[in-house]
């Protein structure tokens, strides 16, 4: 296995690229896919929707996730604590 | 042959007090033996149907063993994650650690065959102490710490749960456990919903999850991440569905998890993170309370024990072999512990809800139940927070930890390796268990409290899913530059409590400890003055009065005896005399004052 993902690592970009071909063919497919079951008007009438979603939703976290985090949320390791030299059993 | 009901949390107990006396070469096979008893009982169980073990206590019914398809279902999945999680750590020598997880899967077993509030409240609180010594057996820097902030929280949780069961009792006249009247709460109703959603790590009660499970030691956090939580759900399913509020706050906590987790640089405490969000669905489904909602957090709660427990298992070994769970010092890893890799990504595409993986039969039956109840607008964050899932679960936590930059130190380097037999063992059944309920769910849906139709593989579904992972995805490598992990912690609400906790520190330290000085210097200045002048006062009095009047007495009684002794010469006749004189003087006073 390792083997394999050196093999894939040393062939990049043709793996980008069947990537991006396979995202086409899943989007491709929600056009002959039956929506008659899809439980909102959305899902059934924009084409693509749920890469649409997918996508979005994806960009929203990281945004919101690094705008938290930026603001103040993320702080130094040694915030509520004094280094101690106690060592960890496990470390 | 009708089969009598037996206990899975006596075996445990049993096999956890004899475990220090079982030594040498029968230690592993002993450890390997008693959770597959237990496992066996459970499955013996499965055959019968009421209630069992029943023990009068004063003017109650105690009722251990309540056997329905919630309580076995559950109670399968928790026996199996002993099982697992005890050959997980079956190289561990330390007797305790064992014993802890024993009792602590034995008050999550006892807690689910509980029919009545009072055993459910025994075995609530077994959990919460035995499952400490899980993080205090870690020994690390801050273990110690963790721990006894888990144990406040959770007493705080065990005492609210208390009120409302005692106040339930007053109002009821009964302790059966059962599903409460959520649609008229009254203050017990929430008392008891937020002692359970204390264990649930309901937002904003949650933040004991992320802090302790990171912080437990390597085998000890396979078993936090399946028991309290899920335990949770399970009385959370028993006594609260239907209850609005709850698909709320599922929500909250599925995309706060998320959030938190895509800003996490520890693989464990992302994981913890992620627990929190899976937990949000379950409640949300719990929530709904239809029965496809039920089903769908009760399926989702047993897949996500399997998932949650290898992708613990896979970071367990990487801190086991490295001794480090940051980002920041690990990365790729795929190339030294390749059987890791593996198993732990399958672990990330069952959380991620892949086709032919774990949640991916079980998470689409809470979001569906949301749309068909008209839920959307929950439905839609459930979604949103599913693709947050993958991207944190799916993509973040291998890409950084076995791929992407290499931040391990020379000697971290050498030491990353595949862990113990015993680690990959378990690591295979949990992996192959992941994919089993995700390709054949049939046997999971079998066991679900309601009766289920439910098909994943619709050709809708898999595109839909195929579509948001793909997509999702595609955003992360384009912005994953935006989620690498910082060498940073993550506040969270839990800097409330500690303010809270240096507040009070000040207030004792400063106002208190000034007035209790005051009160000090006060009493000395004016209280003991005013004593030692009274207490003066009473010394002369007693000196001079008291003992004036006593030794005068002593004295004068002494006088008197001095000038009666002359009297007592000793000779016979002159005794005659004086008395015969007295008697005569008596006699004449006598007579004469008859006379006058």
């Amino acid at each position: 296995m390792t083997n394999l993902i050196a093999y894939f690592q040393a062939r990049l970009k043709t793996v980008v690229v069947v990537c991006l071909v396979l995202l086409a063919v899943i989007a491709g497919s929600t056009l002959l896919v039956d929506t008659h079951h899809a439980h909102t008007w959305a899902e059934q009438h924009v084409p693509f929707f749920w890469s649409f979603f997918g996508f979005a939703a994806a960009a929203v976290i990281i945004g919101v996730a690094r705008w938290f985090g930026r603001s103040g949320i993320q702080a130094p390791t040694d915030f509520y604590t004094c280094p101690t030299s106690t060592p960890c059993e496990e470390e | 042959m009708a089969s009598s009901f037996i206990h899975p949390s006596l075996l445990l107990i049993l096999g956890a007090l004899l475990l220090p006396f079982i030594r040498g070469p029968l230690r592993k096979p002993y450890l390997f033996l008693v959770p597959l008893l237990a496992l066996s009982a459970v499955v013996l169980n499965t055959s019968l149907t009421g209630n069992f073990a029943t023990i009068s206590f004063l003017d109650w019914q105690l009722v251990l063993g309540r056997v329905d398809k919630l309580s076995t279902i559950f109670a399968l999945i928790m026996t199996l994650m002993a099982v697992i999680g005890t050959l997980y750590g079956l190289h561990v020598d330390r007797a305790g650690e064992h014993m802890a997880a024993w009792f602590y899967a034995a008050g999550s077993l006892g807690a689910i065959y509980s029919g009545d509030y009072i055993s459910l409240f025994l075995f609530w609180e077994m959990m919460a102490f035995a499952s400490v010594f899980l993080i205090w057996f870690r020994r690390g820097k801050q273990s110690l710490q963790v721990g006894y902030r888990y144990l406040l929280i959770h007493t705080i949780g065990g005492i609210i749960l208390l009120a409302g069961i005692l106040l339930r009792y007053q109002a009821l006249g009964n302790i059966t456990f059962d599903l409460m009247d959520v649609a008229h709460p009254e203050l017990y109703t929430w008392l008891i919903m937020i002692g359970f959603g204390l264990n649930a790590a309901m937002v904003p009660l949650h933040s004991w999850l992320p802090e302790s499970y990171s912080e437990a030691s390597f085998n000890g956090a396979v078993f936090l991440c399946a028991f309290t939580t899920k335990t949770a759900v399970y009385v959370l399913a028993r006594a609260c569905a239907g209850m609005d509020i709850l698909v709320v706050l599922g929500v909250i906590m599925a995309l706060y998890g998320v959030i938190y987790a895509v800003m996490e640089n520890d693989i464990r405490k992302l994981l913890a993170w992620s627990i929190v969000s899976q937990v949000g669905y379950m409640v949300a489904g719990i929530g709904i309370g239809t029965d496809m909602a039920i089903n769908g957090a009760v399926a989702h709660a047993v897949v996500h024990i399997l998932y949650k427990s290898l992708l613990f298992m896979g970071t367990g070994s990487v801190l086991y072999m490295t001794g480090k769970t940051k980002f920041t010092e690990l990365g790729g890893l795929y190339r030294k512990m390749p059987a890791t890799f593996f198993f732990t990504i399958i672990g990330c595409l069952s959380i991620s809800a892949a086709p032919g993986f774990a949640a991916y039969v079980s998470k689409s039956m809470i979001i569906g139940a949301g749309f068909e109840n008209h839920l959307n607008w929950a439905s839609w964050l459930l979604m949103f927070g599913a693709t947050g899932t993958f991207m944190y679960n799916g993509l973040k936590l291998p890409y950084f930890l076995f791929f992407g930059p290499n931040n391990c130190s020379e000697a971290t380097w050498e030491k990353a390796a595949d862990p113990t037999w015993n680690m990959l063992i378990a690591m295979t059944l949990g992996a192959t268990l992941c994919v089993l309920v995700g390709t054949a769910p049939g046997f999971l849906y079998a066991m679900l409290p309601y009766a289920t139709a439910y098909n994943p593989y619709t050709a809708y579904h898999l595109v839909e899913t195929l579509q948001l992972l793909g997509f999702a995805a595609l955003a992360f490598f384009l912005l994953k530059k935006y989620v690498e992990p910082i060498d940073r912690i993550c506040l969270d609400i839990d800097w409330l409590y500690r303010q809270a906790g240096r507040g009070f520190l000040w207030l004792v330290k400063g106002p208190l400890q000034w007035g209790d000085t005051a009160w000090g210097e006060a009493y000395r200045v004016v209280g003991l003055s005013s004593l030692m002048t009274v207490s003066r006062f009473w010394s002369w009095f007693d000196w001079h009065a008291i003992d004036g009047v006593v030794d005068g007495i002593a004295r004068s009684v002494r006088a008197l005896g001095g000038k009666v002794r002359i009297l007592q010469s000793g000779q016979i006749q002159l005794t005659l005399y004086y008395a015969f004189s007295l008697a005569a003087i008596l006699l004449v006073t006598f007579i004469f004052f008859k006379l006058l």
